[in-house]
C-alpha cells in the first residue's frame, strides 16, 4: 500500500512535470487564494494587535463617566459641557460599589507651559492620584504625587514625554526643574512614561499631570468646586465591567434625582465596550477579505477540477490499460485524487510562501504591522488540501468508473 | 483437474439506441490447461466480445463463464478487476503500453496493482523482460521501442504475474512479417512450458501456429478443430 501511494506520488509529480505550463497554470488560482488568506488574515492580525496595544493604554478593566450636555431652555450644549459631575460622585461610587477598586478623577484646561526660553501650548490634566495607577502610568524617570500632595495643593507636575521633548533641551533633566503654567511655577517630579497614539488617534503623551486641588483652585479657577471633566473607576475583574457600569449608572440617577423618563446626563463607557467597536471595524475588514481570498481558492479549485478532467479524457486509454492489468477503481481514484492534491499542495505551498512574502512587504513598505502566526499557515495549508480532495473527488471519480472496454478502444 | 475454461450457452447482447444487437448468441466453449487456441473470425463475428468475455474484460448477458472453477458471470468490477490480475495476462494488437513510461515500469504494472513491494516488482519484471529477450533495454521507452519491440514488452506485462491464461487479440496486427514471426515464436515458447495461449486473429498463417482453431460466424461457433499446429510439427 505504501509503495503504491509513493509510486502514485511519483507518477503524479512525473505527469505534472511534463505539462510544466499547464500545472503552473492550473496551481495559479490555488497560489493566489492561499497566499491571499495569508496575506490578508497577517495583516489583519496585525491590526487588531495594533488596536489591541492602543486600547490597552486606557488601563485595565476602566470604566469612563463624561458629564453629558446641558439642555437649558431646549438649546443642548456641547458634550461634557455640564458640571454635572462632581469629586462628590466618585467618592460616593466607590464607597458604594464594593467590586470598584479605584476611583479617580480629572479636570482638563489647554494652557502655556514655559521652560526657560521654551514654551509649548498643551493639555493640562489635574488629576487625583488614583487616576494616574487607573490609566497604569508608568515612569522614565521621578514618580507621581502623593495623596498629601494632593491635599495641600503641591505644586509638582508630572510631564509627558512629548511635552518634554517640546520644552526641555535633548540630554537636560526635567525632574527637579521648574516650570510654569499659566505663571504658576511647578516642580517637575516625575516624566511619564510614554503610551502612543489613543483609539480616538490623539497623542496621549502630549499631558501634564498636576494634583487636581491644585488646578482647581491656583490654575484653571472654577466656577464650581469640585466639579470634574471625568471620573475613571476599575475594577478587580474585566467580567465585572458591565455589571460596575449598570450599578455605576442607578447611583448615578439616583445622586442626580433624575426621574423615571429623564435621560442620562452623564455618558458611561467601559474599556469592553470601546474595544469591541474598535476590533469590531477591523473584523469586518478581515471577514471582507476573507470572502474574496475564499472566492479565489473556489476558482482555484475549479481550475484543478478543470484540467483534471481534461486530463481524464487525454488519459483514457491509459486508465482501459491500468484497468485491464488488474487496477481497481480505488486504484484509478486514488491516481487522480493524488494528482489533484499535488496540484493543490504544491499550489498551496508556493501561496503560503507568496502570502508571507507579501505580508513582510506590507510592513516594510506601508509600515503596516503584520502578525504571520503558523496557526495561519496551518489553516491555508489544509484549506488547499480540501480544495484539492473536493474538486479532485468529481474528475478521479469519473476515471474510476470507466468501462475498461470502452477506455481500451478509446482514440 | 477441471478444465480452464467452461463457457455454456454465452450470449452477450447490447442495446444500441432502440436496436438489439447480439453480439454472441450461445457460446459453449471449454478449453483444458496448456492449449494453444486460436480464435478465428472475420471483423464483426463476436471474437472481439468473446475474448471480452473470457478475459473478464465483460460479463456475459445469458449463460455461464467459469474461469478456473470460479464462477465469473456475477462479480463486481473489482472482483473482476482481481481475477485478471491474478489470472489473465492481455497482449493487444496495438500494444497498450502506457506512454512515456519506461519498459520495465510497464512490465512492472500489474504487479504494482498486486501490491508487491517495489523490489520485488522489479526483479519479477527484468526477468519477465529478459525472458522475452529485453535484456538492456528496460529503462528505454515506448517510443524509443520498434513495434516488435514494444509488443515484446507488452508480453513481458502479461506474463510477469505468471498468468494461467494469456490473451493475445491480434498480437502481430500493427507488425511487419519478421516480427511477427518473432512474437508467435515467443507464445509459442511460453504455450510449449505450460501456459494456456488463446489467439484471436484473422490471419491463416498466424493462427496455424495454434493447436486449436475455433471460427466464430454471427455470433456462433461455426467449428473447433484440432490442427496440427506448427510447434508440434517442428517439435515432432
Amino acid at each position: 500500500m505504501l509503495a503504491f501511494v509513493w509510486l502514485t506520488v511519483i507518477t503524479a509529480l512525473r505527469v505534472l512535470g511534463r505539462n510544466r505550463l499547464r500545472a503552473g497554470l492550473t496551481m495559479l488560482g490555488i497560489i493566489i487564494g492561499v497566499g491571499a488568506v495569508i496575506a490578508m488574515v497577517s495583516i489583519g492580525e496585525g491590526a487588531k494587535q495594533a488596536v489591541q496595544k492602543q486600547i490597552a493604554t486606557m488601563g485595565t478593566n476602566v470604566i469612563m463617566i463624561w458629564p453629558s450636555y446641558m439642555t437649558i431652555g431646549g438649546v443642548r450644549g456641547a458634550q461634557g459641557g455640564a458640571v454635572t459631575l462632581t469629586v462628590a460622585d466618585a467618592l460616593e461610587l466607590k464607597k458604594r460599589i464594593p467590586i470598584l477598586s479605584e476611583a479617580g478623577w480629572l479636570i482638563r484646561s489647554t494652557m502655556q507651559i514655559v521652560n526657560g526660553s521654551r514654551n509649548w501650548n498643551g493639555p493640562v490634566h489635574g488629576v487625583s492620584p488614583s487616576y494616574v495607577t487607573i490609566r497604569d502610568w508608568s515612569f522614565s524617570s521621578g514618580g507621581s504625587f502623593t495623596q498629601t500632595d494632593m491635599e495641600s495643593a503641591a505644586r509638582v507636575a508630572l510631564l509627558g514625554q512629548t511635552v518634554v521633548e517640546n520644552i526641555f533641551e535633548p540630554g537636560e533633566e526635567p525632574v527637579g526643574a521648574i516650570i510654569r503654567i499659566k505663571n504658576v511655577p511647578f516642580r517637575v517630579i516625575g516624566v511619564l512614561s510614554p503610551k502612543g497614539q489613543s483609539v480616538q488617534g490623539s497623542d496621549q503623551d502630549d499631558v501634564v499631570f498636576i494634583p487636581f486641588t491644585t488646578a482647581e483652585r491656583k490654575v484653571f479657577g472654577t466656577l464650581f468646586l469640585g466639579s470634574v471633566g471625568g471620573v475613571f473607576v476599575s475594577t478587580e475583574r474585566t467580567e465585572d465591567l458591565a455589571d460596575a457600569a449598570e450599578q455605576i449608572r442607578q447611583v448615578m440617577r439616583a445622586r442626580h434625582r433624575l426621574q423615571g423618563e429623564q435621560p442620562d446626563d452623564f455618558t458611561i463607557r467601559t474599556q469592553v465596550e470601546i474595544g469591541k467597536v474598535q476590533e469590531g471595524t477591523s473584523e469586518t475588514l478581515t471577514v471582507m477579505l476573507m470572502i474574496i481570498a475564499s472566492v479565489s481558492l473556489l476558482v482555484g479549485g475549479i481550475g484543478i477540477m478543470n484540467i483534471l478532467l481534461v486530463s481524464v479524457t487525454e488519459r483514457t486509454r491509459e486508465i482501459g490499460i491500468r484497468m485491464a492489468v488488474g487496477a481497481k477503481r480505488f486504484h484509478i481514484l486514488i491516481q487522480f485524487l493524488i494528482e489533484a492534491l499535488t496540484l493543490s499542495v504544491v499550489g498551496g505551498c508556493i501561496g503560503i510562501l507568496f502570502g508571507v512574502l507579501a505580508a513582510r512587504l506590507t510592513t516594510v513598505i506601508a509600515g503596516w504591522p503584520t502578525i504571520i502566526s503558523s496557526d495561519t499557515v496551518a489553516v491555508a495549508f489544509v484549506f488547499s488540501v480540501v480544495v484539492g480532495l473536493f474538486f479532485g473527488l468529481y474528475p478521479a471519480n469519473k476515471a474510476a468508473r470507466l468501462n475498461p472496454i470502452e477506455a481500451l478502444r478509446y482514440e | 483437474m477441471n478444465p480452464l475454461i467452461v463457457g455454456e450457452d454465452i450470449w452477450k447482447v447490447y442495446r444500441v439506441g432502440d436496436v438489439e444487437v447480439q453480439a454472441l448468441r450461445g457460446v459453449s466453449v471449454t478449453i483444458e490447461r496448456g492449449e494453444f487456441v486460436a480464435i478465428m473470425g472475420s471483423s464483426g463475428s463476436g471474437k472481439s466480445t468473446l475474448m471480452n468475455i473470457l478475459g473478464c474484460l465483460d460479463q456475459p448477458t445469458k449463460g455461464r463463464y467459469r474461469l478456473n472453477g470460479v464462477e465469473v458471470g456475477q462479480l463486481r468490477p473489482d472482483q473482476l478487476a482481481e481475477i485478471r490480475n491474478q489470472q489473465i495476462g492481455f497482449v493487444f494488437q496495438s500494444f497498450n503500453l502506457i506512454p512515456r513510461t519506461s519498459a520495465l515500469e510497464n512490465a512492472q504494472l500489474p504487479l504494482f496493482y498486486r501490491g508487491l513491494s517495489l523490489k520485488e516488482q522489479r526483479t519479477l519484471a527484468s526477468a519477465a523482460l529478459q525472458r522475452v529477450g529485453l535484456k538492456g533495454r528496460e529503462h528505454h521507452s515506448p517510443t524509443q521501442l520498434s513495434g516488435g519491440q514494444q509488443q515484446r514488452v507488452a508480453i513481458a506485462r502479461a506474463l510477469v504475474t505468471a498468468p494461467s491464461l494469456l490473451l493475445a487479440d491480434e498480437p502481430t496486427g500493427n507488425l511487419d512479417t519478421e516480427s511477427s514471426q518473432d512474437i508467435m515464436g515467443i507464445l509459442e515458447g511460453l504455450n510449449r512450458d505450460g501456459m494456456t495461449v488463446i489467439l484471436v486473429t484473422h490471419e491463416v498463417d498466424i493462427a496455424a501456429y495454434a493447436s486449436r482453431e475455433i471460427v466464430v460466424k454471427d455470433g456462433q461457433i461455426l467449428s473447433d478443430r484440432a490442427t496440427k499446429g506448427r510447434s508440434h510439427a517442428v517439435g515432432a
